[in-house]
């Protein structure tokens, strides 16, 4: 195929994951808004207002950043391995492993769809924090870029796990059991500063801490991890989940038989 | 002329150690309308899982229209169409986006891909149930779903995986017709069949696989002329001359007691008597000879009923 053909199986690719989380907006949607929505009212305006300054900032403004950063993670993960796995479960996979559509072109469909995805749900929870909160943002650059990367980091992983599930269970496990306890110790809550040394030095290797922090310096101009590092971190982990991706669609390892 | 469809020793053996395959080759000629008959595990939709790459072969080469599926797999894929045993699209979805979608996937732009789409749904008679939730359909109308989603980016292959399984007379008789109007246009078709009838209707050239192996290949008359002949095995009381012919029958000596007859459907073997009676040569005892592809068809029949 041609280039202009292998951007129509692409386009059509993210139209259809588009059209299937729009479709059920109930669950993919409306879950997080409403999360994001009453994590602002306990943590923001609830307990936030007795715990004071973190960071140099109103608890609320502090953890604005990191609930949208959440939400994005879990949203471009979720989509991706849900959309994917069902229709490896359906067989409906079947129809793109049989057309002439390259595997790049498969991979990137879905993981454009989780990533609009992700950017939906955070354009929505940002609206949401409104009613909350001021915003004002440090540096658009950055909370664009960082967004988009971490939502097709996100998105690959989500790839990854649909690739080696077997059953439904396998698609929860991981989100469960690995991603939202990761979420919660990458300092979405808190500031690695409350941390004893240690500790701090632990969440070093958690990728989400260079997600959260990147994201915070892009709105709030503070971090507690250096800048640069954060972003060749998230670079690096985004390009190693890539080609991972990549070498389990081209060997067909658990798509073909 | 390039042949559709070209396999050369393709073997498969299945991650379990289970050897599916075992070296088989196979040409389709253009504009052919070939049958791949065969029990339950023979092997045909592991050779068509291959064909159209949702399985790795393990040995062995094919090429459809002249292009190496190792060469240039995407090239080959877009001149096959496929419509697989088992119903695999989205449950969820409606026909007329499955149909859509996967004109996009082949690189179809959008105007093209609605105006194939509608024209294949409106052949197949589904139409009127482009809008409903594909799960609503009944088992005929997947199985022609899936028909038009195969032949939406128009194939010169088409390959069908037990098309009329769990289709009745009526409907089987129309996708009979679809396919050969379709066949007619000159779309190469492989259908695989566990019935003779089937193939009978539709078919001209047959090939019969059984345990991962091709046991006949031939046209479709000459596997029913042999379908239709039984040979018998005569033991002679006398010394047998050299050469023995018995009128409109084929005779061949096996040694010189022994002789064996193929008697043709409408021949009687009172005529085999008396020849043979003429000649003086006189029968102790007579058996028939097993049957290798009667056999093979007990056993399809069986395995289809
Ligand atoms: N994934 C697999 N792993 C191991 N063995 C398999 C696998 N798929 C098929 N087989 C075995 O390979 C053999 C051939 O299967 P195949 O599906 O090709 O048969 P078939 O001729 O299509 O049969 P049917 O008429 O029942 O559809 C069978 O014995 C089957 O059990
Ligand atoms: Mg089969």
């Amino acid at each position: 195929m041609n280039f202009r053909e292998q951007y129509i199986a692409f386009k059509t690719i993210v139209r259809k994951e588009i059209a299937r989380y729009l479709r059920i907006w109930t669950q993919t949607l409306l879950p997080s808004a409403i999360t994001m929505s009453l994590y602002f009212v306990i943590f923001g305006t609830l307990i936030g207002s007795r715990i004071g300054n973190m960071g140099g900032f109103s608890y609320m403004e502090f953890v604005v950043p990191g609930l949208i950063m959440m939400a994005i993670v879990t949203n471009s993960y979720s989509n991706v391995v849900s959309s994917f796995f069902g229709s490896k479960f359906s067989h409906a996979v079947e129809e793109l492993l049989v057309s002439p559509a390259s595997n790049v072109v498969i991979l990137m469909g879905y993981v454009v769809g989780g990533v609009s995805r992700g950017i939906l749900v955070a354009l929505v929870v940002t609206l949401v924090s409104l009613f909350f909160t001021r915003l004002n943002i440090h540096s658009y650059v950055i909370v664009v870029g960082v967004v988009l990367m971490t939502s097709t980091l996100f998105a690959l992983a989500g790839f990854i796990n649909a690739v080696y599930a077997n059953s439904f269970d396998d698609i929860s496990i991981i989100p469960t059991f690995v991603l939202t306890p990761l979420i919660y110790l990458g300092g979405v809550f808190y500031s690695m500063d409350l941390l004893p040394h240690f500790w701090a030095n632990v969440s070093k290797l958690n990728p989400l801490v260079y997600v959260v922090n990147a994201f915070r310096y892009g709105v709030l101009g503070v971090s507690d991890v250096s800048l640069p590092v954060a972003l060749a971190m998230i670079t690096f982990f985004t390009v190693l989940a890539f080609a991972y991706c990549m070498y389990l669609l081209n060997s067909g390892k658990r798509l073909r038989q | 002329m390039i042949p559709a469809l070209s396999i050369e020793h393709l073997s498969k053996i299945y991650e379990n150690g289970f050897e599916a395959l075992k070296g088989i080759s196979l040409t389709v000629q253009q504009g052919d309308f070939f049958a791949l008959l065969g029990p339950n595990g023979a092997g045909k939709s592991t050779t068509i899982g291959i064909i159209c790459s949702l399985v790795s072969k393990s040995g062995g080469q094919v090429s459809v229209f002249d292009i190496d599926i190792d060469k240039d797999f995407p090239a080959a894929k877009r001149h096959i169409g496929i419509v697989p045993q088992e119903f695999n699209f989205n449950q969820f979805e409606k026909p007329l986006d499955i149909v859509i979608n996967q004109a996009g996937y082949y690189g179809l732009p959008q105007k093209t891909a609605r105006q194939r789409a509608e024209h294949y749904l409106r052949e197949l008679g589904l139409w009127d149930q482009r809008k409903v939730q594909s799960r609503m359909l009944s088992g005929g109308m997947k199985r022609r779903l899936m028909i038009a989603r195969a032949l939406v980016h128009e194939p010169r292959l088409l390959i069908l995986d037990e098309p009329t399984a769990g289709v009745d007379i009526e409907m089987r008789r129309s996708m009979w017709e679809f396919l050969q109007q379709i066949n007619h246009q000159g779309t190469t078709i492989i259908l695989t069949t566990h019935y003779l009838e089937e193939a009978e209707a539709l078919c001209r050239h047959i090939a019969i696989i059984n345990h991962g192996e091709i046991v006949e290949n031939t046209s479709m008359k000459s596997l029913l002329r042999q379908l239709r002949r039984e040979t018998f095995v005569l033991d002679c009381v006398e010394d047998l001359p050299d050469r023995v012919t018995i009128d409109e029958f084929t005779a061949r000596r096996v040694d010189c007691h022994t002789l064996e007859v193929d008697v043709e459907k409408g021949q009687h073997v009172n005529d085999v008597f008396a020849a043979l009676d003429r000649q003086g040569i006189h029968i102790s005892s007579m058996r028939n000879r097993a049957n290798r592809l009667e056999e093979m068809f007990v056993k399809l029949v069986e395995g289809a009923s």
